[in-house]
């Protein structure tokens, strides 16, 4: 397929794994202590995230060429506080549980470094398709740190996924104990940190 | 040197950013007024469904939240602190003390949601707090008694998400004021959250939030305010 060039597939994929944002360039790791405690909250996070910078990537690719040098950084603030208030509406119009659960966090979004990084090293030299796909991947990339995080949290920490009891009876009859530390954000530094390390030895080749 | 860039001209600065911000405000201002209906819509569906989840009438759809709250609610009245009425309300109240926020409750504008659950009287209460992070608030259900709790909810705005959180998420944390004594003999408010360790009177104390202790104490608070409020309307 012409349309999914490998240059398109290199952006997509990298930041999935040796360019993931959390895990190799450490950024956005103030959002991921604080959203991760349960697996909910994470999820919505992620595609709120996803969303946001799929498109300021865009729409900052569009612009690039009419931008100028000197206020560029205020032009991406703009486009991306724009963008983060945009869907902090939608969701409260159409998705108001969620955005109640988010609360302060979608607009935390905006102060999210992953997006400026983004805005300023990719969107403002490549094509609106190729920013697009690379905001997109990064958003999930983020996200999938986020989900597993979430999930290796509230297991430990409560026993259950998404609010259902995964830990059996049985085991708390014998004695098992959930991990209270774990609900707090100082684990979650930590279980980034333990995943940042069997990244690092297992999937991260570094050529250098 | 090569030849100036257009894009690097101060003018060229000015009115680009002139435009960015025009158009940027315009677009913001016609989401947000094109939106509004729908959130005040969703506003006002949200806080029936906290007043019926204080009733114990959990996880219904919109529409059936919606039925429910007109078949439950005889009444949205606003009574002042001495429990006199200002206000008597409609039934599926959505006119008088339904509109009332935290700045009335904070001058003594009560809201009373006289319920009818099954036959029985029930009054909802609403009250509001600080938490550890900003606002946080509840709907009591109290028994016709004026003195015991038929159920509770609370929500708050930024507590943090599985500590302080879980006064929301957490049913089961809720479910624990059914049946807790508000008022002793004398009528001072003797309903409190406290530690697991410092309970000493399980009729009228609750099991704080585990890790949440600064939140659990707002709500405490909260209530101890909330009720010596209404006390005058309840005991009467």
């Amino acid at each position: 397929m012409a349309f999914f060039s490998n240059r398109i597939k290199e952006v997509f994929l990298s930041p999935l794994n040796i360019l993931n944002p959390v895990l190799v360039q450490v950024l956005g790791i103030c959002s991921a202590l604080a959203v991760t405690s349960q697996l909910k909250p994470a999820i919505v996070m992620g595609i709120a995230v996803t969303i946001i910078t799929a498109f300021s990537n865009l729409i900052i690719s569009v612009l690039r060429t009419t931008i100028p040098t000197r206020i560029r950084i205020v032009v991406q603030l703009v486009v991306v506080a724009a963008l983060v208030t945009i869907v902090s509406q939608v969701l409260k119009a159409f998705a108001y549980d969620v955005s109640v659960q988010l609360s302060v966090y979608v607009g935390l979004i905006i102060t999210n470094c992953i997006l400026m990084g983004r805005l300023e090293a990719f969107a403002m030299q490549n094509t609106p398709l190729q920013s697009f796909v690379d905001g997109a991947a990064n958003g999930l990339g983020y996200g999938m740190i986020l989900v597993i995080v979430g999930g290796i949290r509230e297991l430990l920490g409560r026993g259950t996924l998404l609010g259902y009891q995964i830990i059996p009876d049985v085991a708390y009859e014998h004695g098992y104990l959930n991990n209270g530390t774990m609900t707090m954000p100082a684990m979650a530094l930590i279980v980034i940190g333990i995943i940042i390390w069997v990244h690092r030895a297992y999937f991260y080749k570094n050529d250098k | 040197m090569s030849k100036k860039k257009l894009t690097d001209s101060n003018s060229y600065i000015i009115i680009y950013s002139c435009l960015m911000v025009v158009i940027v405000a315009f677009l913001l201002a016609f989401v947000s007024s094109s939106l509004k209906p729908a959130q005040d819509v969703n506003v006002a569906l949200d806080k029936k469904k906290q007043i019926l989840a204080a009733l114990n009438i959990r996880h219904l759809d919109n529409k059936q939240s919606a039925a429910k709250y007109n078949e439950v609610v005889e009444a949205d009245a606003i009574i002042n602190i001495d429990g006199n009425y200002i206000e008597k309300g409609t039934q599926g109240g959505e006119k008088a003390g339904f509109r009332l926020n935290s700045a009335d409750y904070k001058n003594g504008k009560l809201a009373v949601y006289e319920c009818n659950v099954g036959g029985e009287r029930k009054y909802v209460v609403p009250v509001f707090g600080q938490g550890l992070w900003g606002p946080i608030w509840g709907y009591i259900a109290v028994n016709a008694d004026g003195n015991t709790i038929y159920g509770a909810y609370f929500s708050h705005e930024g507590e943090t998400a599985g500590l302080g959180a879980e006064i929301k998420d957490s049913q089961t944390w809720q479910e624990q004021f059914a049946g807790k004594t508000i008022y002793d003999a004398v009528g001072k408010t003797i309903l409190k959250v406290l530690k697991k360790s410092e309970v000493r009177n399980p009729q009228s104390e609750v099991d704080a939030v585990t890790g949440a202790t600064l939140t659990s104490v707002g709500v405490s608070d909260m209530l101890q305010e909330g009720f010596s409020k209404y006390q005058k309307y309840l005991r009467k």
